[in-house]
């Protein structure tokens, strides 16, 4: 059994930011960088895995140097190595890009399970693991809150709104994990150390025989804003029984909206 | 040259589908394209007056019982062929669970970009789509340059308008073969008549205020008093007292209601990401210096267990 993790390195959204002066972008100056929230709970279904029956694990990123980090977290908690697609600073890359990108790596791998989080939290995309999956015809399915192996097959639970569907894959294939699914562990300190003589391969676009011209982000972020302010931010005095008459009279005569 | 609409479908055309059509109405117009719309599913049978008034020439209707359920298997070469034969240029769907996976997966087998769970879409030369970014923190306008270009509709977030008019020709297709490779193999659908999450008008959510799960009744029955969905904050999805599918955040579903009520909720920024655009935002707190009064439009300082059932019953009077 060999399993692929795709991991994000992504700026934690506790951090402020801040609309850059261009309005196109926002400032990076002294944002924290975190794994992805559901990438680390895709980690750490695949370790489970790992320990239930045996596998290999390989987290596999793209971006820049820097995500070496992130890998390394991953390989503390139990990954066995890293693919780095490393690309140049400054190059925009669209989600299909990505995907290309992340799907040749993959390839080269041959797993038999691909995991990822069902979205990144920096631009929610929500949409590479699927690319990823649909470029090698492979089956998936997103939002996975369960998952068993069995016979060369993957039994998921993939949620919908409200309710889910049993879904049987047969592998490889590729699934994305929703929160509920795990509790992801905290390494421990000799993991660490040992996380860092793990093998981390580094490939570039042109290994995978794919051009930057190839990536090229086809859809472009034109404007930045704060999102609104206007809210009225209206406290409602009075008694309690004063106070939610004139909020159903606000709701329903003001707004409209009752 | 077309814009196509996907119509959303869970037996009977979800709200979602018209709310997409709206919007796909408004960028057809501005981009002088006609609009059409593909329906994949049991059977459009007795809906097609639904989807009149939203300027669609024609549908495009793929009914059969294995169509039902989406499946990536048949739904995507469906949607991927349909916008080729039609030479589409944009094409709108809903940012559904089963949506985005959809929008995602066709967006591959076209080799173009997708802007997923946008709030709103036009056409300026161009489709650009509407998109937070950052866990809400900041809004994005995307120009997609790849053709078609894609875009999902976060439930709630356009109105669905119709205008007057005829309702669309349906044209029925024949199910194309497939070969199933994943197979569903039960489903378990939300009890009937409860209103779902992401698509409800009004969310009424509740947090740590609540103070226990033998409390949880109080948000339910102020939600039903308004007709409202429930919600929760993640320390109460975390101390166990409701399940992980009603956690609105960053880390949960993403509402975006006409109205959200939010009682014994601190307004913590992970929090703010699922409800930020929601249009009103009630907050009820016994903390005049919560967060969450930073946010709202309309407040009660007060003790939840007070405000709530007298605002339940206030509403259920009004609406007597
Ligand atoms: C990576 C990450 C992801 C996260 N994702 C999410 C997410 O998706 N969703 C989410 O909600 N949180 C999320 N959180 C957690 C978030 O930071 C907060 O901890 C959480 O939202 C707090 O929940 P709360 O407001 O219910 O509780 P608290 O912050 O404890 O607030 C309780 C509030 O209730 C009020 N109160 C108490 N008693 C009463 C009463 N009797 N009447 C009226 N008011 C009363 C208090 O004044 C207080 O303001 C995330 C955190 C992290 C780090
Ligand atoms: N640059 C990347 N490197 C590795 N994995 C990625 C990258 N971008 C996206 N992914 C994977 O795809 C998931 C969904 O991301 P997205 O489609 O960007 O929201 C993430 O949770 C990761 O598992």
């Amino acid at each position: 059994m060999k399993i692929a993790v795709l991991v994000k390195r992504v700026p934690d959204t506790a951090s402020v930011f801040k609309v850059a002066p261009d309005e196109k972008s926002v400032v990076t100056d002294g944002l924290k960088y975190i794994i992805s929230p559901y990438d680390e709970h895709a980690a750490e279904e695949a370790i489970k895995i790992q320990e239930a029956g045996g596998a290999e694990i390989v987290v596999i990123s793209l971006g820049g140097d820097d995500c070496q980090e992130t890998m390394r977290t991953v390989m503390a908690m139990g990954a066995d190595r890293g693919v780095l697609v490393s690309v140049p600073a400054g190059l925009s890359i669209g989600a299909h890009g990505v995907a290309q990108a992340l799907a040749a790596a993959v390839k080269r791998e041959a797993p038999d399970l691909v995991l990822a989080g069902k979205q990144a939290v920096d631009d929610d995309a929500s949409q590479v693991p699927e690319r990823v999956a649909e470029l090698l015809d492979l089956p998936h399915a997103s939002v996975v809150s369960k998952l068993e192996l069995a016979d060369g097959k993957a039994l998921v639970d993939r949620e919908i709104e409200g309710g889910k569907y049993r879904i049987e894959l047969p592998l490889p294939a590729v699934v994305t994990i929703e929160k509920g699914i795990n509790t992801p562990r905290y390494p421990k300190l000799p993991n660490i150390m040992k996380a860092k003589k793990k093998p981390l391969d580094t490939v570039t676009l042109e290994d995978l025989g794919l051009s930057a011209d190839a990536v090229k982000n086809q859809a472009e972020v034109t404007k930045v804003a704060s999102p609104r302010t206007d809210r009225r931010n209206q406290i409602v005095g009075g008694d309690t029984a004063d106070a939610v008459k004139e909020v159903v009279r606000l709701l329903r005569d003001e707004e409209k909206a009752l | 040259m077309s814009v196509l609409v996907l119509l959303e479908q869970r037996g009977e055309l979800k709200p979602c589908a018209l709310e997409a059509a709206s919007a796909a109405r408004d960028i057809a117009a501005a981009a002088g394209m006609p609009l059409n719309a593909v329906y994949i599913g049991q059977s459009l049978e007795g809906q097609e007056g639904k989807l009149a008034g939203y300027g669609i020439a024609k549908v495009y209707a793929y009914e059969h019982a294995s169509l039902s359920h989406y499946s990536n298997d048949a739904y995507v070469p469906i949607v991927r062929d349909v916008a080729r034969e039609l030479d589409a240029k944009v094409i709108i769907g809903s940012a559904t669970a089963l949506g985005k996976e959809l929008c995602a997966s066709v967006a591959a087998r076209l080799g173009v970009e997708l802007a997923q769970d946008a709030i709103g879409a036009a056409w300026a030369g161009g489709l650009v789509a509407k998109k937070p970014l950052y866990a809400g923190k900041v809004l994005a306008d995307v120009t997609i340059q790849s053709v078609p270009a894609m875009v999902s509709l976060r439930p709630n977030s356009v109105q669905a308008a119709p205008q007057d008019g005829p309702a669309p020709e349906i044209e029925k297709r024949a199910m194309p073969e497939v070969s199933l490779r994943s197979v569903l193999k039960e489903t378990a659908e939300a009890t009937a008549g409860k209103v779902e999450l992401t698509e409800a008008k009004i969310v009424v959510s509740g947090g740590r205020g609540v103070g226990g799960p033998e409390n949880w009744h109080i948000i339910e029955n102020l939600a039903e008093a308004m007709g409202a969905a429930v919600g929760a904050s993640r320390a109460v999805v975390d101390a166990g007292w409701v399940h992980h599918a009603l956690q609105v955040g960053q880390t949960g579903k993403v509402v975006s209601p006409d109205i959200y009520v939010a009682c014994g909720i601190s307004g913590a920024i992970q929090h703010q990401a699922g409800m930020r655009t929601s249009k009103i935002i009630v907050a009820i707190n016994k903390d005049p210096n919560a967060n969450i009064f930073k946010l709202c439009d309309y407040g009660i300082v007060g003790d939840l267990f007070e405000v709530c059932p007298a605002l339940a019953e206030e509403v259920r009077k009004v609406r007597a």
